[in-house]
């Protein structure tokens, strides 16, 4: 161990340690202060926003460091809140059929529901379902070069094609309604306080994780490939990388980050549906992304957690303006700030400290184009 | 076999909304590279200018209408393209995201100006009522959207390979910079390519006004299949994005009357996703050596 005066010196070790501080700052203030100072009720929502940073955090690390703008992310948040509300549902019919089928007629428990009576499959589903089609996915389009605006559309439309289906097939998936009124959570019940609290440390903890696992992965040489192909993907395979691997498994990643998501909704929420899951809902997350700052997996988790809480409070107020104020805020971010709120954090440190010692080299600017 | 052949009609009528639809933005996507979310609230814009124009002409608006929504939906491409779009060039993933936060205001100002239920355009009389084709009833409306889009697509062939501006147009198309040191005035291309493409939304919103309702979220049931067309067609070709949408408004059609609806689009994204193994970049891909 060398001794603290002389390694503080090392500005990349100090930057760490701030890192770390920070970290330690808002886990503190997402475990300890929060749970003590917001009501039920509230914490119940923060937990929800919670959840929607699991999922922005998987795009901040497919469309932030990979470059891939991925517009179906409600389609693996789907897919794992899916898997684990059928277990649910599964659970409180305890061998009957879940009650949504009585109404819509089914005599028979389908097949695709039989493997989420065990509460291991269904978690494991959870994550193994919207990676395998996110893999499969990726395999197929970027295999053959399929990527930029190409891509975004293609996961769009699956997003458009996913909710259609669960809509129209009524008796296998609760049609517009979804799967809700769950009466058992794991042995509690989901509307009493102290199940919500267990669920709102739960989800912290995840997303905790998450993100370290995340922070490591950028931080590796797979990161650094990662980017690398973002930046620039031709120079990438030139020099004898597999791009086609890199991005299929960052968006696999991805979209296991949002199928934890979507699991971890459901109990928190008591709902999954189509309405949360479509073109827009997955659109507005990426909006959330390039708000918070989409270069920074930090910014990521930001954004989704600012995001919606103002949606939630300016819905309550004034419905309209929040499309507005929404559509108005992404055209600003778009045009003024890019780099969303993470970045003009760092323009303007980068300029106090210009001013405070002007023969200091500007610092360089990293390259964050778009590979287009 | 007679229900087999009762699709054909349907299958080309969707495919003539689809092309419709999607013609404007082969242009703003191929030629200029941006993603036009907002190209669906064009749409609704020629169709409420359908439903506005109904006062003055009555049950001719629809006709009034053409030319007066291709110009409103295009001006409010120009604008669009001076305000923002210009400083995003080279970055289709940013015009993607703005562009949807324009479609959001947009949307929601239709739903303060207009309310928020749909209107309804009552078509002229000589529409009302359908012929016998292939052993299926075709309604009038349905045969002069196919027409439309015939004569949409012959003058948009016209201009492109036969007049100067359509000609700077497809030099900018293959080699902007080329382009750029012949002389051609790329911002200038660039804003007329806008307001045409952005003024074909708003015919094919009048169109829509003819099959169904007008609201502030008409664009959004559009405007994914109208993307999808584009990248199976091919950027920028004319004849890419004809045979595109013919050939998903028929798979639609036949996918729906084999299965159901809410399978067909599924069955029609998994077709698209194994075109792009065989062609990524489309039916037709304007070469070039260019790298990425």
């Amino acid at each position: 161990m060398t001794a603290p005066g002389t390694a503080l010196r090392s500005p990349a070790l100090r930057a760490r340690l701030r890192g770390y501080a920070l970290f330690a700052a808002v886990a503190l203030l997402l475990l300890v202060v929060a749970p003590l100072a917001l009501p039920a009720f509230r914490l119940d929502e923060l937990a929800k926003y919670l959840c929607f940073a699991i999922a922005a955090l998987g795009i901040g690390l497919a469309w932030g460091q990979g470059g891939m703008l991925t517009l179906g992310q409600g389609v693996f948040f789907g897919l794992g809140g899916y898997a684990m509300a059928m277990y649910f549902k599964l659970h409180d019919a305890d061998g009957d059929l879940p009650d949504f089928m009585v109404w819509s007629g089914v005599e028979k428990l389908p097949a695709l529901w039989k493997p989420f009576e065990s509460p291991v499959v269904a978690i494991a589903a959870v994550v193994a379902v919207p990676v395998a089609v996110a893999a499969v996915l990726g395999a197929l389009v970027f295999r053959q070069r399929v990527r930029g605006a190409y891509f975004a559309i293609l996961t769009q439309a699956l997003a458009a094609a996913f909710v259609i289906l669960l809509v129209g097939r009524q008796g296998l998936t609760g049609g517009t309604n979804g799967l809700t009124n769950f009466y058992d959570v794991f042995g509690r019940d989901p509307e009493a306080e102290s199940t919500q609290r267990t669920m709102y440390f739960v989800t912290a903890a995840v997303l905790g994780v998450l993100y370290l696992a995340a922070r490591q992965l950028v931080k590796s040489r797979f990161g650094r490939l990662l980017v690398a192909v973002r930046d620039g993907e031709d120079r990438v395979r030139f020099l004898g990388y597999n791009p086609a691997t890199v991005k299929t498994v960052t968006f696999a990643i991805s979209a296991g980050m949002a199928g934890l998501a979507g699991a971890l909704f459901v109990p928190v929420v008591g709902i999954i549906s189509p309405s949360l899951l479509g073109v827009v809902p997955s659109l507005e997350l990426v909006v959330a992304v390039a708000v918070g700052g989409r270069y920074a997996l930090a910014g990521a988790v930001l954004g989704a957690v600012v995001m919606n809480y103002a949606k939630t409070e300016f819905s309550e107020q004034w419905a309209g303006g929040w499309l507005y104020l929404q559509g108005a805020l992404f055209i600003l971010v778009m045009t003024l700030a890019p780099k969303g709120a993470v970045g003009l954090y760092e323009q303007v440190k980068d300029a106090v400290a210009r001013r405070r010692t002007p023969e200091r080299p500007v610092p360089a600017q990293s390259v964050q184009g778009e590979a287009a | 076999m007679d229900s087999l052949l009762n699709q054909v009609p349907i299958g080309l009528s969707i495919g003539a909304v689809l092309l419709l639809v999607a013609l404007g933005l082969t242009f703003t996507f191929g030629q200029m590279g941006v993603v036009n979310m907002a190209h669906g609230e064009f749409i609704m814009a020629g169709g409420y200018t359908a439903y506005m124009l109904q006062d003055w002409a009555g049950s001719q608006a629809v006709l009034a209408a053409l030319p007066v929504a291709f110009a409103v939906a295009g001006a409010l491409g120009w604008v669009l393209e001076r305000l923002a779009i210009r400083h995003f060039y080279g970055r289709p993933l940013d015009t993607l995201l703005l562009t949807w936060g324009v479609s959001l205001v947009l949307q929601q100002a239709a739903r303060d100006l207009f309310g928020a239920p749909n209107v309804q355009v009552v078509a002229p009389g000589w529409l009302t009522g359908r012929i016998e084709v292939l052993g299926g009833a075709l309604p009038y409306a349905r045969l002069f959207i196919m027409a439309l889009a015939v004569a949409c697509v012959a003058g948009i062939w016209l201009y492109l390979s036969r007049s100067r501006p359509g000609r700077r147009m497809r030099a900018v198309m293959q080699n902007r910079q080329l382009a750029e040191v012949s002389g051609v005035a790329t911002a200038r291309v660039d804003q007329l390519t806008f307001f045409i493409g952005s003024g074909l939304a708003g015919v094919a919103g009048v169109a829509l006004t003819l099959i169904g309702p007008v609201g502030p979220s008409i664009g959004t049931y559009y405007i994914v299949d109208a993307f999808l067309v584009v990248v199976a067609g091919g950027l920028g070709q004319l004849r890419g994005a004809v045979i595109a949408a013919v050939a998903l408004g028929m798979l639609n059609s036949y996918a729906e009357f084999w299965t159901d609806a809410s399978l067909a689009k599924v069955i029609v994204f998994a077709v698209v996703i194994g075109f792009l193994q065989v062609r990524p970049q489309g039916m037709f891909v304007l070469r070039s050596r260019a790298l990425t």
